[in-house]
């Protein structure tokens, strides 16, 4: 019986709560003292893009969201983070540049620890697979449109995209002229809002952008 | 060292009557084969949206990214779970020579497990996913699965505590730590990274989720049931139990120091990525202590590859093991990391793992008891080995296929061409995939075919426990 517990508690706890100790506790203990943003501020700062989408979309952003004010916002942000995950864009994705491989030059400034400490970062989302490219970076990069097209059928914007196309986030809406148009639902309105907002707190706008081969833009480095 | 291990520890208990409750280990096992066919179909039904011919487009309830999460979890929780369970209802009463601590409790937990399964599956693709990596199931599906591992540690502990060995054998070390790894590490990933550590140090903890989930639930238990099946099936003991002890301490020291290694290059502290890198190429020579037995085990017994399936299983798998741990000791390096994170690399590292190696020694485990628990012998000899060579070549094609494919990624990314053209360069790799993925499962439907005509032969075996005592 004494090997019984040795295993249970020197293996079993033991070691483990040590691994647990000094990758878990000891990074946190490093962050604890960076205060971790609430909805409530991150919402603060509205980017532009969500008043964007209020005069696209007027007749559903109103519905859904009212106007385009801090509350608006918070539930946007919430909803189209809770959206990324639910979808598993996060598996196709990466939310985190490093400092290799030249990633600074494709998406960036290389990504710091303070950027995560964010209630929408709880769960995380740095991925670990990049089938589709990094967004961390990706506020600003695309206009509403761009994204709207995208999500709807990928392969209109990309036509060689392996990106899944995502039609639940619209609906049709008949004007009082009587057109169809197919606009964002209110998940639209929330992921396009989320993905407009990540890297919007960066500073330092992206460094290059790539398309085509070619340097299509030039920010400060 | 012990009486129990120098006669072969397996079979110290065969005497006794009606130890194992062979029913519920049947149960177990068909339950994992079933999830693994879902699985597998996943799999398969994901990775035909990466050659932009996904089967079900614009369904929102197969929308791909959902499709993948039921994939992965699938595979970790309905059918490795399952037939772990299922190979120690078998293996600790032969062991300790005890019952489990009730039958009920057994077929409780078996109703509530398979309950679970349904549910997550359900919940993912209602759209209610959860963000931890190998932990997608819905939030409100954590608790019932702690409770769950408590009751399986209650029934299975208990035969343990009663018995009447003095030496606990090797494989009941592996089981016992296992125990309250999984329950911790389960803990760790889905309720602290959820709920109360966000961020950077969130993802230092869902690395060790990530790692321990493999490295201290799977890989333990898998390796407690090598050391069983492997000497009883030979009817040899296994070649060193000192090596067999170093490879369980080791195990439980640098294992779990792995995690971070997920996200090498991250924000997280420079010196954890550097502490998770030495410990990850630790832990490559430690596992190679238990490969060593292996092969020692075996000794040059290849007849026995030839003849014995489940043996050619379990051997397949330690190679693919070992080659899994080098390529391991490499790829950790921050070297190969610049170009090989984020890519279609890991996945096939992931492939060989999980499926050539516990899933292979599942494999072999499912042939070898299969007519000790149902009585009937295989009725195809063939099946059995198309299934076995389906999936290996299967696999085979899918790593090679997946490494080469991560390179090109990886170092197109690196030069950065346009994502396009990495995506484009990716598209006749992934086409191979897709086709590896159809012989895998051609692999799988000939040992469900195999256990279906089996089902209707007539009993011919007795299993030991039901003859007649003769001691
Ligand atoms: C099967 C993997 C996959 C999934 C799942 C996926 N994507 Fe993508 N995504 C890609 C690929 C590949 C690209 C690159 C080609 C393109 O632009 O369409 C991409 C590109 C993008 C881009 C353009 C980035 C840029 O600026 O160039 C955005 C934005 C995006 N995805 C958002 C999302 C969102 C939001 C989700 C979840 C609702 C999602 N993706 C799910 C694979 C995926
Ligand atoms: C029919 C055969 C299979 C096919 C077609 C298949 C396909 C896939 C695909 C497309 C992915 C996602 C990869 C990505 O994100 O880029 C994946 C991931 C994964 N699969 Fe499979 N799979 C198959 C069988 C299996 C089996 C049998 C197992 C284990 C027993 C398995 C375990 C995994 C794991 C662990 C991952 C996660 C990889 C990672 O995140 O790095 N798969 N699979």
């Amino acid at each position: 019986m004494e090997r019984l517990q040795t295993i249970l508690l020197v293996a079993g706890l033991g070691f483990f709560l040590f691994s647990a100790l000094i990758m878990g506790v000891w990074p946190y203990t490093l962050l604890k003292d960076v205060p971790v943003a609430s909805l409530e501020e991150l919402a603060k700062d509205i980017h532009p893009s969500f008043n964007d989408l209020s005069q696209r979309y007027p007749e559903v952003f109103s519905e859904y969201y009212g106007q385009p004010n801090e509350a608006a916002y918070a539930k946007a942000l919430e909803r189209g983070r809770d959206i990324y995950i639910a979808e598993a864009c996060w598996h196709c994705h990466s939310q985190q540049i490093r400092p290799v491989s030249n990633e600074s030059l494709r998406f960036g400034p290389v990504s710091r620890a303070g950027e995560y400490q964010n209630v929408l970062q709880l769960p995380q989302l740095l991925g670990t697979r990049r089938v589709g490219p990094d967004l961390s970076r990706e506020s600003g990069k695309r206009s509403n449109d761009w994204h709207a097209a995208h999500l709807y059928e990928p392969t209109w914007v990309v036509p060689v995209s392996v990106m899944p196309s995502y039609k639940w986030f619209f609906e049709t809406r008949v004007n009082d002229e009587g057109d169809a148009r197919i606009v964002p639902n209110e998940d639209g309105l929330a992921v396009i809002a989320y993905l407009q907002w990540l890297g919007s707190w960066s500073e330092i706008p992206p460094a290059t952008f790539y398309n085509a081969g070619q340097v299509i833009g030039e920010g400060g480095k | 060292m012990t009486s129990i291990t120098m006669s072969g520890a397996p079979t110290a208990a065969v005497t006794a009557r009606s130890l194992v409750n062979r029913p519920l280990v049947h149960a177990h096992l068909l339950a994992g084969i079933g999830w693994f066919l879902v699985a597998i179909l996943a799999g398969l039904l994901f990775s035909t949206q990466f050659v932009r011919h996904y089967l079900f487009p614009d369904q929102e309830l197969l929308s791909p990214g959902r499709v993948r999460m039921v994939h992965t979890h699938l595979v970790a929780f309905g059918f490795i779970f399952n037939c772990l369970l299922g190979g120690m209802i078998w293996a600790v009463p032969r062991l300790c020579g005890q019952r489990i601590l009730s039958d009920k409790l057994g077929w409780l937990i078996f109703g509530v497990w398979q309950a679970i399964m349904l549910s997550a599956m359900a919940g993912i693709l209602a759209g209610h996913g959860q963000g931890v990596e190998w932990g997608e199931n819905p939030t409100w599906i954590d608790p019932f699965v702690v409770v769950g591992w408590v009751l399986v540690v209650t029934n299975l502990i208990v035969p343990i505590l009663r018995s009447r060995e003095k030496n606990l054998y090797v494989s009941i070390w592996y089981f016992l730590a296992a125990f309250i790894w999984t329950a911790l590490t389960y803990v760790m990933g889905n309720f602290f990274v959820q709920y109360w550590v966000p961020g950077v140090s969130g993802a230092a903890v869902t690395g060790l989720y990530i790692h321990d989930l493999v490295g201290l639930f799977v890989t333990p238990i898998g390796w407690g049931l090598m050391y069983y099946f492997v000497p009883v099936i030979l009817k040899r003991p296994v070649w060193s139990h000192a090596m067999s002890l170093i490879g369980f301490w080791g195990l439980a020291f640098f294992y779990p120091l792995n995690g971070v290694h997920h996200y090498l290059y991250s924000p997280i502290p420079m010196y954890v990525q550097y502490g998770a890198v030495v410990s990850t190429i630790a832990v490559e020579l430690v596992v190679t202590t238990v490969v060593i037995n292996f092969f020692m085990t075996i000794r040059f017994d290849f007849d026995t590859l030839r003849t014995s399936l489940p043996m050619r299983w379990f051997y397949t798998g330690m190679v693919l093991y070992f080659i899994t741990c080098l390529q391991c000791a490499f790829q950790t390096t921050l070297t190969f990391q610049k170009i090989i994170h984020f890519t279609d690399w890991v996945v096939a590292h992931a492939h060989l793992v999980m499926f050539g190696v516990f899933s292979f020694w599942i494999f072999g485990i499912i042939v070898h008891l299969w007519p000790k628990l149902t009585g009937r012998q295989w009725a195809s000899r063939r099946l059995n080995e198309w299934h076995y060579w389906l999936s290996m070549i299967g696999l085979v094609i899918m790593f090679f296929d997946l490494t080469i494919a991560g390179l090109v990624q990886g170092f197109s990314w690196k030069a950065l061409s346009p994502w396009e053209e990495s995506i484009v360069a990716s598209i006749p790799f992934w086409w191979v995939r897709a086709f590896s993925g159809v012989m895998i499962s051609a692999g799988a439907l000939c040992l469900v075919s195999n256990i279906a005509l089996t089902a209707r032969r007539p009993v011919t075996e007795m299993a030991p426990e039901l003859q007649p005592a003769t001691t």
